[in-house]
C-alpha cells in the first residue's frame, strides 16, 4: 500500500519537511503492509464493536452547572482580546 | 528497611502509630529523587515546598485521629493527569508550560484520600511508545541496569516505584503502558476494567480503549489504590454504575479450586525461552497452591496487533485535533516524530475511500477478539499469559523502527481491545532484569486479579529486591 504522506499531511494539518515525507512513506507503508493482514480474517456478518462494557445510551439532565470561569479558561493562550480567545481571520474581506 | 521502601500497607500502620511522620516519609521519597532523577529522568515536575506542605497537613490530620485510605502517603502522577496550577506536559513540547486550570477526577479523588503529591513523572509523548523513549525530555532509565528501557508509556511511573521515588504512581494503559513498565520494573501494575476509573482530566490518547490504572509494589498496595480511583464519574460517561466492591476483601482467599487457563498463542516462537521458563514456574507455583491449569486458545490474537494499530492511530488522530496552539500549549510544528506518525497513519485509515477497509474491519476483528476472550471465561476464571515477548531492549535499538516498538505490545494490546483488567505482576529476574506475568479476568474482576497476584507475591516477596545499592 502506498500512502500519499503529503496529502494525509495535509488533511492533518501537520508541517512536514521534506526529508520527513520520504520516511514517513517508507515507515508507514511498511506499517499498512503488516495492517493488510486483517483481509484474510472472515467478518462477514459481524458487528462492530466500538465500546466493551455494554453501556448505551449514557445521558443526564440538560442542566447548567458551574464551569471553568472565564480567565480561568483563557489563563493558557497567548493570544486573546477583550477577555476572548484571538484567532486569525478565516474569511477575507 | 528505608522509609520509602516501605509498601503502602506497612506505611500506614507505622504512621497511625506515630513511628514516623509523613513529613519523614515524603523526605525519605523526595531525597530519593534528588539522589536519582538527574540519571534515570524519571520526574518532569518535581512539588517539593507543595509535597512537604500537604505532608504537615496530613500529619496533622493523624494527630488528631483521621483515617483516610491515603493519609500522608506520597504518590507520583504520570504527567498525563491534569493538575491544577501544576504544568502537565504529556511529554510533549506542544504542552511545554501548559498550567491546567482544574484537576483530573482521579488526582481529585486522590487529594480526597490523603496523597501527597511528589510530581509529575516522565513518558512517551502524549503515551505513544512502549519504551520511554519517545518522550521529548528525553528517555527514562531502566534503574535495574541503566543501558536499558523502562518500558512504556508509564515510564517514569514505574521507575518511581521500583526505586522508592514515591510509593505509588498513576499510569494510563492504552495497550499495555502500565502492564510492560511494570514487568520490566518489578513492580505491580494494574490496568483496570475499560471504565472502572474515570478517564476525566486525563489527557486523551486512544478514548475507547484507555485504561486509568497505577502502580505499586504489592497487589495489596493496588488493591488500596483502586479503591480511592474506581467508580461512576459523572465527568465520563464511559464510567458504569457497577459497584465498587471492597478491593482487599477476597485477598488471602488462595487459589485452591480456581480455573487458570493458559492461552498457547501467547507462547509462540517469539517468546523469550528464558521468560517461557519463569512463567511456567509460576503455572507450577498456582498448580501446588491447589489451582487447576488448563489449556486454551485465543484464535484471534494474532490480528490484535494490526486491528490495535488502526483503531488506536485512528482515535489519537481525532482526539489530537484539539491541539492547535490557540488556547494553549504549542502549535503543531512542536509535535515530535512519534506523534505525527500516529497522527498520519489515523488520518489516513479515517480518511474517504480508506475508512471501510481499515477501521470498520478492524472494529469487526475486535468483536472476534472479544468473543475469544467471552468463550475462554466460560471455561476458566482467569487467564495468565507474559506480558512481554522479549526482556527490556536497549535504549536506541528500536527507535529507528516503529513497527519492532509496536510489536512488542502483542500480548498486551488485545486486554485493552476486549475492554478487560489486567494485572502486571513480578515472578523474579533474568539476567538481572525484571520479569513479569499478566493475570486477566473478565470485565469487572479486579478483586479476582488481586487475590490470584496476592497468593504468589506473599510466597516469593519480589517486592523486597530494590535497584538501589
Amino acid at each position: 500500500m502506498k500512502i500519499d504522506v503529503k496529502h494525509v499531511a495535509k488533511l492533518a494539518n501537520i508541517p512536514l519537511k521534506n526529508d520527513e515525507v520520504k520516511k514517513y512513506e517508507n515507515q508507514l507503508s511498511q506499517i499498512l503492509e503488516y495492517i493488510e493482514k486483517l483481509t484474510k480474517v472472515n467478518t462477514d456478518n459481524i458487528k462492530e464493536t466500538s465500546q466493551t462494557t455494554g453501556l448505551e445510551n449514557v445521558t443526564r439532565d440538560d442542566v447548567a452547572s458551574p464551569s471553568l470561569k472565564q480567565d480561568e479558561a483563557l489563563s493558557n493562550t497567548k493570544s486573546k482580546h477583550n477577555s476572548l480567545f484571538k484567532v486569525k481571520a478565516i474569511f477575507e474581506e | 528497611m528505608k522509609l520509602n521502601e516501605l509498601t503502602i500497607k506497612q506505611a500506614k500502620e507505622r504512621l497511625k502509630k506515630k513511628q514516623f511522620s509523613s513529613v519523614d516519609l515524603t523526605n525519605a521519597c523526595l531525597e530519593q529523587i534528588m539522589k536519582k532523577n538527574k540519571n534515570l529522568n524519571v520526574f518532569i515536575t518535581v512539588c517539593e515546598s507543595l509535597a512537604l506542605e500537604n505532608a504537615k497537613k496530613a500529619d496533622k490530620l493523624i494527630s488528631v485521629g483521621q483515617d483516610l485510605p491515603l493519609l500522608g502517603i506520597p504518590i507520583a502522577l504520570k504527567d498525563l493527569f491534569s493538575t491544577k496550577g501544576i504544568e502537565t506536559s504529556a511529554g510533549s513540547n506542544v504542552l511545554k508550560g501548559y498550567i491546567p486550570p482544574y484537576d483530573a477526577t482521579v488526582v481529585v479523588k486522590l487529594k480526597q484520600a490523603g496523597a501527597v503529591i511528589l510530581g509529575k513523572t516522565n513518558l512517551d509523548a502524549w503515551a505513544h511508545g512502549s519504551s520511554g523513549e519517545n518522550s521529548d525530555f528525553g528517555p527514562t532509565k531502566n534503574p535495574w541496569n541503566t543501558n536499558f528501557v523502562p518500558g512504556g508509556s508509564s515510564s517514569g511511573s514505574a521507575v518511581s516505584v521500583a526505586t522508592g521515588m514515591s510509593m505509588a504512581s498513576t499510569g494510563t494503559d492504552t495497550g499495555g503502558s502500565i502492564r510492560l513498565p511494570a514487568s520490566f520494573t518489578n513492580t505491580v501494575g494494574l490496568k483496570p476494567t475499560y471504565g472502572r476509573v474515570s478517564r476525566n482530566g486525563i489527557i486523551a490518547m486512544a478514548s475507547s480503549l484507555d485504561s486509568i490504572g497505577h502502580f505499586t509494589k504489592t497487589a495489596e498496595d493496588s488493591a488500596l489504590f483502586l479503591q480511592v480511583t474506581a467508580g461512576k464519574d459523572e465527568f465520563d460517561a464511559t464510567t458504569p454504575s457497577v459497584e465498587v466492591p471492597d478491593y482487599t476483601k477476597d485477598l488471602e482467599k488462595g487459589v485452591k479450586g480456581l480455573k487458570i487457563g493458559i492461552p498457547k498463542e501467547y507462547f509462540i516462537k517469539g517468546l523469550d525461552k528464558n521468560i517461557k521458563e519463569e512463567v511456567k514456574k509460576a503455572f507450577r507455583f498456582y498448580e501446588s497452591q491447589g489451582a487447576e491449569i488448563i489449556d486454551i486458545s485465543l484464535p484471534n490474537t494474532e490480528y490484535a496487533i494490526a486491528t490495535y494499530y488502526i483503531i488506536q492511530p485512528a482515535e489519537v488522530s481525532s482526539n489530537l485535533a484539539r491541539y492547535d496552539g490557540i488556547r494553549f500549549g504549542q502549535d503543531r510544528r512542536a509535535f515530535g516524530e512519534e506523534a505525527k506518525r500516529r497522527i498520519m497513519l489515523g488520518t489516513f485509515t479515517l480518511s474517504v475511500g480508506y475508512y471501510d477497509a481499515y477501521y470498520k474491519k478492524a472494529m469487526k476483528v475486535r468483536t472476534l477478539i472479544l468473543r475469544d476472550f467471552e468463550e475462554a471465561f466460560k471455561k476458566v476464571d482467569a487467564i495468565i499469559t507474559p506480558v512481554s515477548p522479549t526482556m527490556p531492549w536497549k535504549i536506541g535499538e528500536r527507535v529507528d523502527d516503529p513497527l519492532a516498538m509496536y510489536l512488542s505490545d502483542v500480548f498486551a494490546a488485545p486486554i485493552n481491545l476486549a475492554g478487560l483488567p489486567g494485572l502486571s505482576v513480578p515472578i523474579g529476574f533474568i539476567d538481572g532484569l525484571p520479569v513479569g506475568i499478566q493475570i486477566l479476568g473478565p470485565h469487572f474482576s479486579e478483586n479476582l486479579l488481586f487475590r490470584i497476584a496476592h497468593a504468589y507475591e506473599t510466597a516469593h516477596k519480589w517486592y523486597e529486591r530494590t535497584p538501589n545499592e
